[in-house]
């Protein structure tokens, strides 16, 4: 028995030694490596923010105002009417701009095929993804404030101007990713397209546009330069969206950090903060929204 | 109109069936002609996918179409309920009868073919939907809105489809948390909801084990009473347990050099099932047939 075991040539199932682990040793501690790089930017710009920020947040500087004068400590006034602009512009910046987005999304990719306005709509909305901020509030500042003054409302045009192909490609993106066996089962059920559009693809394709419609909003809520020539930010709540100077947290922080007085700084951290909470919650909603959603594909 | 339009159909499916073994089927009159297709070609842009098909489908009858792949069986399946009209480039040539009508006249809406022409697909494709709004989904369409009525669909499709019993205490949760075969006949259930004439299947058994297709081939002998049945299979002995008759596609090459379609797919042979298996007319369908190529 020994005998024919120890004549059995046994297979060397070893790894064969050489660079191959060293190879691998050398790309996953670089890939870790770079995730440090990553995130150490990130973690100290939240640290930074909380640790200056934190202690200027009280109820009253969240929803009190007006905003005092940039010499006073941060205890007197409160960014109120920073607070109250940045949701109502921003909140009505995204209602212009994610229905017209999640439309033209669905032309591009449902309804266009390969005709030349679905290409020029998709090309445009690329171009556009890249244009500066800046420009936007210019073009607005020409087209309107030029006109019709200051308000609240040229402050959500020059954001949803901004956000507009932000939702576009994402809107487009999702869709593409929805199987096309989803719209025959659809149509071989004697379904319109408006029915497989409406019923079958956006309901699969909606957690991805809610997250890109949210994308949009937290990057405008934190915009400042397309607020500087449309709203003029003042210190003072302004209910009226559609008419008179508003002011909004982001360029608050503008005018607050670029001052020399302590009391000045301690609002534009605070200010920070609450921006950066804002967007938070936002994302939390989306999730528990795209999670009800979600809640039948497996 | 389009209600007694229903009625006729159903009225027409009521009348009592003799069974009849498949060599007498070929004598199928007339009036029992579902489909009559007329020198049919299919072009996907400017290649011919598939030239001059003749062939016509008689009711409560399963047809088989077989064929090596690319011979055009499942491009022919889809002209039979105007799917390919969702492919841009797809263009028909000659015409196809269904009923008396033609389906590809100018005034025909497809959305109205295929509510009486339904399909089942080669890959279960569930709706990421509850099981139930799977199954209410059509009847959704046609405009049924009361929920005792759809409850009832639901019910008596899923039942046909064999699928109830496994699925009864379950009706609210995903579609996509099924097994193959049992999405497979949730596609079924699906299709036989909006109350369909005619069922086309495109390899409904190729991503299904030997058991899952056994309880699909069940189901087809069971509703073929019903429904009129048009199956596309690569699995010949498929073909042999299930259908009336079977059509043969192969694909035809153009050997003159720089031609510019070098390949189509023709329909060979069209017969009774026993036929097609026993007594081949064709050599090339016996060759396939008797399994010397494809």
């Amino acid at each position: 028995m020994m005998a024919i075991a120890s004549e059995q040539q046994t297979v060397d199932l070893r790894e064969p030694g050489g660079w191959r682990r060293t190879k691998n040793r050398i790309a996953t501690g670089g890939m870790f490596l770079a995730f440090l790089i990553a995130v150490i930017p990130l973690g100290f710009v939240l640290f930074t923010v909380i640790s200056k920020g934190a202690s200027a947040i009280t109820w009253q500087f969240l929803t009190g105002g007006p905003i005092p004068p940039n010499v006073l400590p941060v205890t007197f006034g409160g960014m109120g009417p920073a607070v109250y602009g940045t949701l109502v512009i921003t909140g009505f910046a995204a209602l212009i701009a994610i229905p017209l987005g999640v439309l033209g999304g669905i032309y591009i990719n449902e309804y266009g095929g390969n005709q030349v306005l679905a290409r020029v709509i998709n090309f445009f909305a690329d171009v556009m993804t890249g244009v500066p901020s800046i420009i936007m509030g210019l073009f607005i500042f020409t087209i309107w404030v030029l006109h019709f003054g200051y308000s609240g409302m040229a402050g959500s045009f020059a954001l949803a101007c901004l956000m507009l192909p932000i939702v576009i490609r994402s809107t487009y993106e999702m869709l593409r990713l929805v199987p096309d066996s989803l719209r025959e089962a659809s149509y071989a059920l004697g379904a319109t397209k408006a029915r497989v559009t409406v019923t079958v693809v956006l309901p699969a394709a909606v957690s991805g546009i809610v997250s890109g419609a949210l994308l949009a909003i937290a990057r405008a809520a934190g915009e400042t330069a397309p607020l500087l020539f449309t709203i003029l930010t003042v210190e003072a709540i302004n209910t009226n969206l559609f008419s008179g100077p508003n002011t909004a947290l982001a360029t608050q922080i503008f005018a607050n950090a670029t001052q020399p007085y302590t009391g000045a700084q301690a609002r534009a951290w605070g200010a920070a903060l609450t921006l950066i909470a804002i967007a938070f919650i936002l994302m939390i909603v989306a999730r528990l929204v795209t999670a009800r959603f979600a809640r039948y594909s497996q | 109109m389009e209600q007694q339009d229903q009625e006729q159909v159903t009225a027409k499916l009521q009348v009592p069936q003799t069974t009849v073994t498949p060599a007498e089927t070929f004598a199928a009159s007339e009036a029992d002609k579902v489909f009559d297709a007329k020198n049919l070609s299919i072009y996907y842009g400017s290649f011919r996918a598939v030239t001059d098909v003749s062939l016509s489908i008689y009711q409560n009858e399963i047809t088989a179409f077989i064929g090596p792949s690319g011979c055009g069986k499942t491009t022919v399946l889809r002209t039979l309920n105007r799917m390919n009209d969702l492919i841009p480039s797809a263009r028909v040539e000659g015409d196809v009868h269904y009923r008396g009508a033609s389906l590809y006249h100018k005034s025909v809406s497809p959305i109205a073919v295929r509510r009486r022409i339904g399909m089942v697909f080669q890959k279960p494709n569930p709706f990421p939907k509850s099981i139930y709004e799977n199954v209410a989904y059509g009847p959704r369409i046609k405009g049924i809105r009361k929920k005792s009525q759809l409850d009832e669909i639901v019910e008596s499709s899923l039942q046909k489809a064999a699928l109830w019993d496994e699925v009864k205490d379950r009706l609210n949760k995903s579609g996509l948390g099924l097994s193959g075969g049992q999405a497979q006949r949730l596609c079924i259930a699906r299709t036989l909801a909006v109350e369909p004439d005619v069922v086309l299947m495109d390899e409904p058994c190729s991503a299904l084990d030997p058991i899952a297709t056994g309880r699909i081939e069940d189901l087809m002998h069971e509703i073929k009473s019903q429904y009129t049945i048009v199956i596309v299979t690569h699995n010949m002995q498929q073909a042999t347990r299930v259908s009336d008759r079977t059509a043969f596609f192969s694909v035809l090459r153009n050997e003159k050099p720089g031609a510019s379609d070098t390949r189509t797919g023709v329909l060979v042979e069209y017969g009774t099932t026993q036929q097609i298996f026993e007594d081949p007319h064709d050599s090339r369908t016996q060759a396939y047939v008797t399994g010397r190529i494809g």
